[in-house]
């Protein structure tokens, strides 16, 4: 399976992502942002960071560069796209999905483990999956998902939530909330759920002597998924 | 010609920032601060003599990249 990580000024995230990649059989190529066209890829893949030093909005420059146009392309002919944390803030704002990512609520960074509880039903990322609470890590200071009452409710009718905030048994409540999202939504699908962003990190939690493994089930499973 | 344009949030989205401008004031004796807002501005300078051609290319610039308006918007003064 050929996957592609796009760079952006200030992306910081590419190569952790390149190497979990790698590591779980995927041959991947980083591409640069002010190219504009893509390697044939299965699944492109923006990363964490902080394109463009977060100016403007986070997201909103690198959702205009020049590579972006055909990652839209690729997205909207049915191409696999995960957008990681700033990934996923650039998705909002290309407008491939819906909401917003507004400053957390109590203003501060957050840099924690967190446990989600992942939807694994009509999609490629978690479908098939052995567990559905995973530990995954998060580092950010917008990862407040935000969207209006119709968008949320059609959200939920399409299934397009991929994965809440939650507490280790899988409790979706306040409590396990780190940011003040919307419905605890750490992440969403588009509605043909060929598109996931979401702020938690999978690759941080590839190796068990460094963090914990369950990002590897995420990238065994999705490996899987595409065979 | 030159364009300011003032990105708000929309009434009813969270502002975290704004709160906390609030809550300092408050801390700082001004007691009668009732609600804070922060938002953005923007001096945009346009070669453009034409000012309704220019009020119209900076109303596309700002539904285009400067507001997100799933929450902001935008008034072109």
């Amino acid at each position: 399976m050929n996957s592609s990580v796009i760079i952006f000024p200030g992306s910081n995230c590419d190569r952790d992502m390149d190497v979990a990649l790698k590591k779980f059989g995927f041959k991947n190529k980083m591409v640069w942002h002010d190219d504009d066209k893509l390697p044939k890829s299965d699944l492109i893949v923006l990363p964490g960071g902080f394109s463009y030093g977060d100016y403007l909005r986070c997201g909103s420059i690198a959702g205009k560069s020049k590579i972006i146009q055909s990652v839209i392309d690729f997205a909207n002919s049915g191409g696999l796209v995960l957008g990681i944390c700033n990934g996923f803030q650039i998705l909002t704002e290309t407008g491939l999905l819906k909401g917003v990512l507004q400053q957390n609520k109590n203003i501060e960074f957050i840099c924690k483990n967190i446990f989600v509880k992942v939807n694994n039903s009509e999609n490629k990322f978690f479908e098939n999956i052995d567990k559905d609470v995973l530990e995954l890590h998060i580092a950010h200071n917008e990862g407040n998902y935000f969207c209006t009452e119709d968008e949320l409710k059609s959200l939920e009718d399409n299934n397009q939530i991929a994965a809440y905030y939650c507490s280790s048994d899988g409790k979706v409540d306040d409590k396990s909330n780190p940011n003040g999202a919307i419905k605890n939504i750490a992440g969403i699908f588009n509605k043909k759920k060929n598109i996931l962003g979401m702020m938690p990190h999978p690759e941080r939690m590839i190796d068990q002597s460094l963090s914990g493994e369950d990002g590897s089930i995420f990238f065994e499973n999705l490996l899987m998924n595409l065979k | 010609m030159k364009i300011k344009v003032i990105v708000t949030l929309k009434s009813g989205v969270l502002d975290p920032q704004g709160k906390a401008i609030q809550q300092t004031l408050n801390g700082m004796g001004f007691a009668n601060v009732k609600d804070v807002r922060q938002g953005k501005y923007f001096d945009i300078d346009v070669d453009e003599n034409d000012e309704q051609k220019a009020k119209l290319s900076a109303e596309e610039i700002c539904k285009k990249l400067l507001a997100n308006q799933v929450i902001e918007d935008f008034k072109i003064i």
